[in-house]
């Protein structure tokens, strides 16, 4: 039966080593590729389709940007960190693109993660269908889950999708989760006023066992990627939150109740 | 729990202090140059042991005494704040032909008045042909003077000065006071009976650390008259008190025992600073410090004497006066060892003697010392094992995020053992302490040579594609043509050759500098504090000490692992190209062409003109001019098959990124260097052992290297310790680290460094704290010795815009997101720099 596991196929686009702001402890990241959403202000636009693709950096250098590998092999590097978890309570992170969009290879790579003994986090949008989700539950330590807006039409206008399955999905997989986090990306003219935060720090906060809420501050990071992709930067214009805004934003969030601090 | 963190505040006192420090340039100062060739010039054919110790009476009877503004602690080997006296007696004509330059060099310049330059040059007329450096040249094996000529390996430390690197017997004098040294030695002495065939080694030995321990008491008994004069004319009430309470501790201390943990302060200040009057070694060590000023802090605590602040500031302005001490040193040394260091390294934390874990108030109390003065000195360590308690280590990291560079994390779970395996005694390896840069010794009981030699292990290999020959000249052995070698292992073997013989001459250079030492600069100040010298009736020199080490640094490590990876899939797996190719690119400095130094120029034509001269030729300026043009253009490069030979290099796997196969090799070569080294012998009766560490002298020693097979072209610098070539490991601190964990870090007893560089981010908040931590202790449960993190400021992001080649690993994590921080473009890269200035979120 677990070879099987280690035998499961899988596309990825990145592993990133000494992860430290996605989960508890140090932790390696596998990037799956492929999303159903199309967020404005994605920092990974190579994360986005499933398909490989080609980058052209500025000197005309071409890079492959996504790989097939067995969840084994994806292991294998993962493992390297061993000692780094057991010293930090680290351990492996899925994210993306959207790690639901390949459910099985997930499935794989957590169960092997739980055979080794390491902790087991995902970073996920919840946008898929609540069985696909309800059979990864069991093998998850840390539910890290994005809520980025509570207003369905603002969602669909920035992320290309409405927000009613995430929302739904939010209160089955809270009451299942082992330990789940909300998080928000906060992004200046999507959801970067006090009244936006609040009311998804409420809806966090009425969420069965959620106590922890992380304001993501908007970044540009991966703004050269779209070009090197042959895509536009939908955001050009927009700066980064300043340090003070993003405290009133935590004060506003903590009138939930909630713990809040700022990134991962 | 046995300890607290006090977390006292800085006082304004230590930030005067420190203003003070940094007024002015540090200034060569003639005094003890030629106050030493006085007493010389008196003492001319007695024994050099009382020689040397009737020198050091006279120059602490005379040398100028200053107690500087609002100190606490007094005892300055200067009067200018930050200089330095110098030592003829090991060297000196580096020095004048450096007058009129030291002031405007690049590393570490000194101001040197003509007033201090007529003494120094008057004193110097007597020195010629008595110094330590012109007896170790004579010592020297001709082929090992040739060696170091070609540059490949250099004893440039001890060559040209002091030994030092050694930690003293503090808490002795702390206790008994030298009074109590005085004791012990004229009861040695009333042993002596005039018939014992070591009557007369003896009988002066101890007769000049009389001499020497009772100089120092008198010259602390000077600073309690200065401070009484000086008290007696003060008008300010509360700075009268305060010299007043200096002149009595200097009245006891340290003749006596230290009554109180302030007499402590200032008695282990007078031993740390006259250890430095006595010899121009550096690397004098404090050592630790948390435990043997414990007792005395505890004491004083227990009884009331004394508040946790107070006692914060009086370590406080030890920490600065350990930055008032000061050396010059040869423009070429000044380069590998930049920053003024004199590397006083003083260690908290670990094990005691029991092996059980000896973290106390006074551990915590250092590291605040150097959070509030974040000076270089004392270069601050921590030991770390299974059992310390998170809460020190937390401290340190706190520490580090300051991005000061310090402290150092040393693994007593590696090094304990390695000592053991060097015939130390469990009791001893447990009580290690950390000397100069990353050495381990047992304090009070060791004289370990521990910075002996550089050795550069990339020139061996570049020998083994020459045949031998560097510049012309048979210097190493006739390995054979580097196009016959059949099997990579025939390739390795070659390297193992050329290293072995090279090895033996940089034995044989140490050594003869050793017997120069003992010969003509012995110490007896030092040897009072360093068992069993006293029982012994020897000097450290002669080998009075238990322990007894020469530890040269061997470095390159990842240069010649990337080498012999790129040698063995490029020409004997894929068979893509021969050693011929190799070679040949390697000459030409992979088609990059070489720009030879001006003085590179000069010597080479210098070397065109005499044998001109031998086949009776007389060149004229015409024909110099031509000789020099063509040495200039002979290597125009641009072969473009080299550099396509040094694109697939470069494209292979890299030591520092976690591939196994890489990693061994790197293990298998720094065995070529471990393994040969401890076979050899010191004239003290112990054994050399192999530290894998270059200091800075990666960069300077890297000039003289050529092209090298892992791509790196001629006279850039070589990789730093075993840290992996700089901008080639890409997969992060974890992958970095398990590469370097790979290397036998045992066998290197004499110390191995590992120099990591990290964003601020990484480091923020409690569980970056927590984070940072584990990975400390990550790579010490895989067996790494040593780490030591540069925390990335915004000044280094602004020089990576600036300078993008020299910061192609730099990676920024920001929020859950990496990347390369020289491929972002111009704006994110400001972001980034705006985030860092915020501490990071």
């Amino acid at each position: 039966m677990e070879k099987s596991f280690a035998e499961t196929t899988g596309r990825i686009f990145d592993i990133q080593r000494f992860s430290i702001h996605d989960g508890p402890g140090i932790r390696t990241i596998v990037f799956l590729k492929g999303c159903r959403l199309r967020c404005r202000w994605c920092c990974n636009p190579e994360s986005q389709d499933y398909a490989i693709q080609e980058m052209i950096d500025k000197n005309g250098k071409i890079t492959v940007t996504g790989r097939d590998v067995t969840a084994g092999e994806v292991m294998e590097t993962v493992l390297r960190d061993s000692t780094y978890y057991r010293r930090s309570g680290g351990g492996l992170t899925l994210s993306g693109g959207e790690m639901l969009c390949q459910p099985d290879f997930a499935k794989a790579l957590l169960m092997l993660g739980v055979d080794s003994d390491i902790s087991t986090a995902v970073e996920t949008t919840s946008f898929a269908s609540f069985d696909t989700i309800e059979q990864l539950l069991p093998y998850i330590d840390h539910y890290l889950m994005d809520i980025k807006h509570i207003n369905s039409e603002k969602h669909k206008a920035f992320t290309g999708q409405s927000n009613e399955l995430i929302l739904e999905n939010a209160a089955k997989i809270a009451k299942r989760a082992a330990h789940m986090v909300v998080r928000v990306p906060v992004i200046p003219g999507f959801n970067d006023t006090p009244a936006e935060i609040s009311a998804i720090a409420q809806f966090a906060a009425g969420l069965h066992n959620v106590h922890e809420l992380h304001l993501l501050p908007y970044h540009r990071l991966g703004q050269d990627k779209y070009t090197m992709l042959g895509r536009t930067y939908t955001l050009p214009d927009i700066l980064p939150p300043d340090k003070a805004q993003m405290e009133t934003l935590v004060l506003e969030a903590q009138k939930s109740g909630l713990s809040v601090q700022i990134g991962g | 729990m046995a300890f607290k963190d006090y977390n006292c505040e800085k006082t304004g006192r230590i930030t005067r202090l420190i203003e003070h420090l940094y007024v002015d340039m540090p200034h060569v100062e003639a005094d003890r140059g030629v106050l030493i060739t006085e007493s010389y010039r008196e003492t001319e054919g007695e024994p050099v042991i009382a020689r040397r110790a009737k020198a050091f009476r006279h120059i602490l009877e005379n040398i100028p005494i200053v107690i500087r503004p609002e100190e606490l602690i007094v005892g300055s080997s200067t009067v200018h704040p930050r200089s330095c006296q110098v030592f003829p007696e090991y060297s000196f004509e580096w020095l004048e032909a450096e007058f009129d330059t030291m002031e405007h060099r690049e590393a570490d310049p000194f101001c040197i008045d003509e007033d201090t330059k007529k003494k120094l040059h008057e004193a110097y007329q007597y020195w010629k042909g008595r110094t330590t450096s012109e007896l170790a040249t004579d010592y020297m094996a001709p082929e090992a003077r040739l060696a170091m000529e070609h540059n490949f390996f250099t004893p440039g430390n001890y060559f040209y000065n002091g030994v030092g690197h050694v930690c003293v017997d503090y808490e002795k004098v702390l206790k008994i006071g030298y009074r109590g040294i005085i004791k012990e030695a004229t009861e040695e002495l009333a042993k002596c009976r005039v018939s014992d065939p070591d009557y007369a080694r003896r009988h002066h030995f101890l007769n000049a650390v009389i001499m020497s321990c009772q100089a120092v008491i008198d010259y602390a008994h000077r600073y309690a008259a200065l401070a009484l004069k000086q008290a007696a004319e003060c008008a300010d009430s509360a700075r009268k008190e305060e010299l007043t309470r200096i002149a009595h501790n200097c009245e006891n201390v340290p003749e006596n025992g230290a009554r109180s943990f302030y007499e402590a302060c200032q008695s282990f200040w007078f031993v740390q600073q006259l250890m430095q009057m006595e010899s121009s070694g550096h690397s004098i060590s404090p050592g630790r410090f948390d435990q043997y000023m414990y007792p005395f802090f505890k004491k004083d605590l227990e009884n009331g004497k004394i508040t946790p602040d107070f006692a914060q500031e009086l370590i406080d302005c030890i920490w600065v006066k350990l930055n008032d001490l000061n050396k010059i040193r040869d423009v070429a040394s000044a380069k590998g060892f930049a920053g003024y260091s004199l590397f006083q390294n003083l260690i908290a934390g670990g094990q005691n003697t029991e092996g059980l874990d000896a973290t106390n108030d006074l551990s915590f109390m250092c590291m605040q010392a150097s959070l509030h003065t974040r000076l270089p000195a004392p270069s601050l360590s921590i030991r770390v094992w299974n059992g310390s308690p998170q809460q020190l280590l937390l401290k340190a990291a706190e520490v580090t995020r300051t991005g000061i560079g310090l402290p150092a994390y040393y693994n007593d779970e590696v090094i304990i053992p390695a000592l053991l395996s060097r015939g130390l005694t469990m009791e001893d390896a447990r009580d290690y302490c950390i000397i100069g840069c990353v050495e381990p010794q047992k304090a009070a009981k060791t004289d370990g040579w521990h910075d002996a030699a550089f050795f550069n292990m990339c020139r061996p290999l570049e020998m083994v594609f020459t045949n031998g020959v560097d510049d012309g000249v048979q210097v190493g052995p006739r390995t054979g043509d580097v196009s016959s070698f059949a099997t990579f292992e025939d390739f390795c073997n070659a390297y193992r050759t050329q290293m072995n013989y090279f090895i033996g001459l940089m034995v044989n250079a140490d050594n003869a500098i050793d017997v120069a030492h003992a010969e003509r600069c012995p110490l007896p100040f030092e040897s009072s504090m360093v068992d069993d010298c006293i029982a012994r009736g020897k000097s450290v020199q002669e080998g009075g000490a238990i322990y007894n080490f020469t530890g040269p640094q061997g470095f390159g490590i990842a240069n010649i692992a990337d080498s012999m990876f790129a040698i063995r899939e490029l020409v004997f797996k894929s068979h893509k190209y021969t050693l011929k190719d190799f070679k040949e690119a390697l000459a030409d400095n992979y088609g990059e062409g070489s720009t030879p130094s001006d003085e590179d120029v000069v010597k080479l034509t210098a070397i065109v003109a005499e044998k001109m001269k031998e086949n009776g030729l007389t060149p004229t300026a015409a024909d110099i001019e031509t000789i020099c043009r063509t040495i200039k253009a002979e290597n125009p490069g641009g072969n473009s098959k080299y550099k396509a030979l040094r694109e697939d290099i470069l494209s292979l796997p890299k030591y520092g990124n976690d591939v196994p196969e890489v990693d061994s090799l790197a293990r298998e070569m720094a065995y070529t260097y471990t393994r040969p080294l401890q076979t050899f012998k010191n004239p003290r009766g112990g054994i050399f052992q192999a530290g894998l560490y270059p200091v800075s002298a990666n960069v300077p020693l890297g000039a003289q290297t050529g092209a090298t097979p892992d791509g790196r072209l001629a006279h850039k610098p070589v990789a730093d310790g075993v840290s992996p070539s700089a901008g080639n490991d890409t997969h992060g601190p974890t992958a970095a680290a398990n590469s370097v964990s790979k290397l036998d870090h045992y066998i290197a007893s004499n110390g191995t460094l590992y120099n990591m560089k990290f964003h601020p981010s990484a480091l923020s908040g409690r569980q970056g704290l927590n984070n940072f931590v584990a990975l400390v202790r990550s790579y010490f449960d895989q067996k790494g010795s040593h780490m030591q993190f540069n925390v990335v400021s915004r000044e280094t992001l602004l020089d990576a815009q600036k300078h993008p080649e020299n910061y192609k690993s730099l990676v920024v994590r920001v929020a859950g997101y990496s990347a390369l921080f020289t491929t972002l473009s111009r704006s994110l890269q400001d972001d980034i720099i705006n985030r860092t200035e915020q501490g990071g979120f």
